[in-house]
């Protein structure tokens, strides 16, 4: 379960991105934060994934007190989590293959498992073919895709989403709200920032709406509307 | 634990492999760097050689006047040996010295005519000192000039080349100094610019470093290959400049011999070969391995 308790984050000492957010995010669940950009949909991936820590507030991950962690514990905890970014973020000097299998290896996973295991997945985002390719050989939805195999490959408790389909045409667009919700339905939480209504409304799942960095809407079932 | 090294050394070499330019650019200067250390090592050697050799030719030598019998000088000289200053003395007999001049002046017929004119031999013995340390000199002439050995000693060679002897002795400490600091500030200039490059390096990926923290890699994975990229680094940068250095060295070794016949450093190369060619492996490894570490530490905790 993922929990967020009246966190509160500030930048530069003034500029408020987060205030007194609070919300439950029950195992299983695919969860759409939405809102304007600069409402601080990131602002949760980064507090969510420990890349920052709030000004005040807790954050929970299952077990574990995410403001409390200290450095020498957030790799073990992030392999409980899958990101996937906007901008991609593959290992350029790395293949296609080599991406996916970096998150088993840094897990100490045996060998025999991720030769067997990484071309799974790769058939599943529909690139087995391109297991050899750098991601400079790749389109946008393809990296996206190579993205969101490395953040399931490890089967994580979460896959976190920001902006996924940001840089990406319709087509890709879809591509990756597919698969998505076919790591949601195999039993993963998937937590999706976005600022794009219609793959929100699309999903009809929960949304919890930001504005100003507070929460001013939490619906199952909702939909992407800022007044 | 070996499958995270193994993996380790994995990436460290898959990432050497795969920076081609950047790879070229940190080996070249690298390869300079430990140009400059090699060089530094011989230039010690020549200077060490160039230094001995000086001070092998400074001695100083005391004439005894030509009524001083044999025992006394040879109980001096066993007094000399005992000085803490002093590393040998040689003595000179009246004969010998007539015997080393003639051979000197062989073939002039002049000299030869006055000598056999003469029917005593003009030639005084001598000990000539040498000291451990050319600063002592001084020291060992005091003790030559001391009152009770005024009635047998003739004169004190010290004395007339006094200036000449504390001028190389100055100049030659000079020269220490200055090649101390030269190579100070040297392997200082080569390790901050060998530095540099691999931390513009690091800098260049340092958003591949955050990806790698986001998938979960702890620091060991994510510094782990580019200490092993920073060894491959060394490894080849020390063989290369080695290579250069072998030839260099051989054309250079005759002139310099020329110039100090007692420095032949082709031969100190072929003499210490493993071993000139360990501390160039040791020194771009440590170069490589060093950099990488500390370049690389500041994006662990960002």
């Amino acid at each position: 379960m993922i929990i967020f308790q009246n966190v509160t984050q500030v930048y530069n000492h003034s500029t408020v991105a987060l205030d007194k957010v609070s919300f439950k995010v029950q195992p299983g669940e695919f969860v759409s934060i939405v809102g304007r950009s600069g409402a601080g949909k990131s602002t949760v991936v980064k507090l969510l994934i420990g890349e920052e820590r709030p000004v005040k507030g807790q954050v929970f991950f299952g077990s574990y007190e995410v403001n409390k962690l200290k450095s020498h514990e957030m790799p073990e905890f992030r392999r409980h989590i899958g990101v996937i970014f906007q901008d991609f973020r593959l290992l350029s000097k790395k293949t296609v293959f080599e991406n996916v299998a970096f998150a088993l290896e840094v897990a100490g996973r045996p060998q025999k498992e991720i030769i067997e295991y990484v071309p799974q997945v790769l058939d599943m985002v529909g690139l087995r073919d391109k297991m050899g390719n750098f991601p400079q050989q790749l389109s946008g939805g393809e990296k996206q895709r190579v993205a969101i195999a490395r953040a399931m490959i490890n089967r994580p408790d979460v896959i976190i989403a920001d902006e996924p389909t940001g840089n990406l045409d319709p087509f890709n667009t879809w591509e990756v709200v597919k698969l998505l919700t076919k790591i949601n339905e195999l039993g993963s939480t998937v937590l999706l920032a976005t600022h794009d209504k219609e793959v929100v409304n699309a999903i009809g799942q929960r949304v919890i709406t930001l504005e100003n960095g507070k929460v001013v809407k939490d619906e199952e079932n909702g939909r992407f509307i800022i007044g | 634990m070996i499958v995270t090294l193994a993996r380790i050394i994995k990436f460290g070499w898959k990432s050497f492999t795969r920076n081609g330019l950047l790879a070229v650019s940190t080996i070249s200067i690298m390869i300079l760097a430990a140009l400059v250390f090699e060089g530094l090592i011989l230039f010690n050697v020549v200077g060490k050689s160039a230094i001995g050799a000086i001070q092998e030719k400074i001695d100083i030598s005391v004439y005894f006047k030509s009524n001083t019998p044999e025992d006394t000088i040879l109980n001096l000289k066993k007094s000399l040996e005992q000085l803490d200053e002093v590393r040998d003395v040689q003595y000179v007999s009246k004969d010998k010295a007539l015997a080393d001049f003639k051979v000197r002046h062989a073939g002039e017929d002049t000299v030869s005519q006055t000598l056999e004119e003469l029917d005593v031999n003009p030639l005084l013995a001598s000990l000539n000192v040498k000291a451990k340390d050319p600063t002592q000199y001084g020291a060992i002439a005091q003790y030559l000039g001391a009152k009770r050995l005024a009635d047998v000693t003739e004169k004190v060679t010290y004395a007339q080349n006094q200036v000449v002897i504390d001028r190389l002795v100055a100049f030659m400490d000079t020269m220490r100094r200055a090649g101390i600091t030269l190579n100070v500030f040297l392997a200082l200039l080569a390790v901050i610019v060998t530095f540099t490059t691999i931390r513009l390096a690091i800098y260049s990926v340092s958003d591949q470093l955050q990806i790698m923290r986001f998938v979960g890699a702890s620091n060991s994975f994510i510094q782990g290959p580019y200490i092993v990229e920073g060894v491959f680094y060394g490894i080849i940068a020390g063989v290369v400049s080695f290579g250069f250095m072998v030839p260099i060295i051989n054309f250079a070794s005759p002139y310099i011999l020329n110039f100090i016949p007692e420095i032949h450093i082709a031969n100190y190369l072929q003499s210490n070969f493993f071993a000139l060619f360990g501390y160039q492996l040791l020194f771009c490894t440590g170069l490589g391995i060093i950099s990488a570490f500390i370049a690389i530490r500041r994006y662990l905790h960002a």
